[in-house]
C-alpha cells in the first residue's frame, strides 16, 4: 500500500474534524424562512379577535400595503414590539395584528396593558393563518403589497432599526 | 415569612411560553376511521416539527405541532391524499418540513453514496483477495 493511501484515514479525519469546529464557530440558523414571499394571499382571512373590532382580510386593497403581524398575549417578545409598531403607526403605515391563539379576554389585557397599534385584529385559534403564510412562529412581521402579495417576512420580534427598513419597503410598495 | 417565601417559590409558575388555548380538536384525538387515522399517522410520522426542529409533529409537545396534527388528521379526513397534505406544507416551508427528502439534483450525491461506497468496497475486496492468492 503506498504511503499516501496510508495517510487517507488521517485526512479523513482531519476534515471531519474541521466541518465539526466550523459548525461549532458558526451555529446553524434555526429560522424558518416562508416561502410564500412573492405569493398571492388575498384569500386568507382571520375573523374579529375582539367585539367590535374589524377581523383581517389579506385582500382588502383598502387597506393594503400594510403590515401584518403575527402576535400573541402569552408571548413575551410582543411587548417589546408595541412601541415600534406604534411609532410605524405615527409614520402612516398600516398595522394589522394576527392573534395565535388567543383568548378574548387575554388579548384586551395584553392590548390594555401594552398599548394598541393595530387597525384591525384577526383571531387565529389553530395556527391556521400562521400556516397560510408559512409563519413558524410569534412575533412574526409580513408586509403585503396592494393585491395582496407577500412581499418580506421579519422573524423574530422588531428591533429599532428595523422601523425604518419597514418603512422604506412600505412606501415602495405604495408606488 | 422566609417560609411563606420559601413556598412561593416551590410553586412558582412556569415561564408563560405556551398560549391558554386547549389543543385543537385533533390534535391529541384519533380519526374516527382507522384507515384514515392510519395515513394521517404516518404522515405525521414524516412531517417536521417547527419549533422543536429535530422532531416530527407526532412527537412533539409544541403548540404549533399540535394545530399541524390538527391540520393532517381534517384535511385526510375531508378527503385529501397524504401526498396533497405534504405538498401544501412544502409549498409553503420548503422541503425542509418534510423528512422524505425529494430525489431533486442537489440530493444525486446523497442517494448515490451509499452504491459507490460499496463499488469502493468490492474494489478494494478483490484486491485483497488477489493478493493473498499470491
Amino acid at each position: 500500500m503506498s504511503r499516501w493511501l496510508r495517510l487517507t484515514p488521517m485526512v479523513l479525519l482531519a476534515l471531519v474534524v474541521a466541518a465539526l469546529v466550523w459548525r461549532l464557530a458558526h451555529p446553524e440558523d434555526t429560522h424558518v424562512p416562508s416561502k410564500m414571499i412573492g405569493k398571492n394571499l388575498a384569500e386568507v382571512r382571520a375573523p374579529a379577535a375582539l367585539p367590535g373590532r374589524a377581523g383581517v382580510w389579506v385582500g382588502d386593497p383598502v387597506a393594503n400595503p400594510r403590515v401584518i403581524n403575527f402576535f400573541a398575549s402569552w408571548c413575551v417578545p410582543c411587548i417589546t414590539e408595541v412601541p415600534l409598531l406604534q411609532r410605524l403607526k405615527q409614520q402612516g403605515v398600516g398595522v394589522d395584528g394576527i392573534a395565535v391563539r388567543d383568548r378574548p379576554a387575554d388579548l384586551a389585557a395584553f392590548l390594555r396593558a401594552n398599548g394598541d397599534p393595530y387597525r384591525a385584529i384577526g383571531a387565529d385559534p389553530q395556527s391556521s393563518v400562521q400556516m397560510d403564510f408559512g409563519s413558524s412562529g410569534v412575533p412574526e412581521t409580513y408586509l403585503v403589497d396592494r393585491s395582496g402579495i407577500v412581499r418580506y417576512q421579519h422573524i423574530g420580534p422588531l428591533e429599532p432599526e428595523d422601523v425604518a427598513i419597514i418603512r422604506d419597503k412600505w412606501q415602495a410598495l405604495r408606488k | 415569612m422566609k417560609w411563606f417565601a420559601a413556598l412561593l417559590l416551590m410553586v412558582a409558575a412556569p415561564a408563560l411560553a405556551d398560549s391558554n388555548l386547549p389543543p385543537a380538536r385533533w390534535a391529541n384525538q384519533q380519526l374516527p376511521d382507522p384507515r384514515q387515522e392510519a395515513k394521517a399517522e404516518a404522515l405525521m410520522e414524516e412531517l417536521r416539527c417547527l419549533v422543536c426542529q429535530g422532531q416530527s409533529i407526532a412527537d412533539s409537545d409544541a403548540e404549533l405541532a399540535g394545530d399541524m396534527r390538527h391540520l393532517v388528521r381534517s384535511q385526510i379526513a375531508a378527503g385529501q391524499s397524504p401526498d396533497q397534505v405534504r405538498a401544501w406544507l412544502v409549498e409553503r416551508y420548503g422541503d425542509w418540513i418534510s423528512y422524505r427528502p425529494p430525489a431533486a439534483p442537489v440530493g444525486w450525491p446523497l442517494w448515490g453514496a451509499p452504491i459507490v461506497l460499496l463499488l469502493l468496497g468490492a474494489l478494494l475486496v478483490r484486491k485483497r483477495v488477489r493478493l493473498g492468492r499470491r
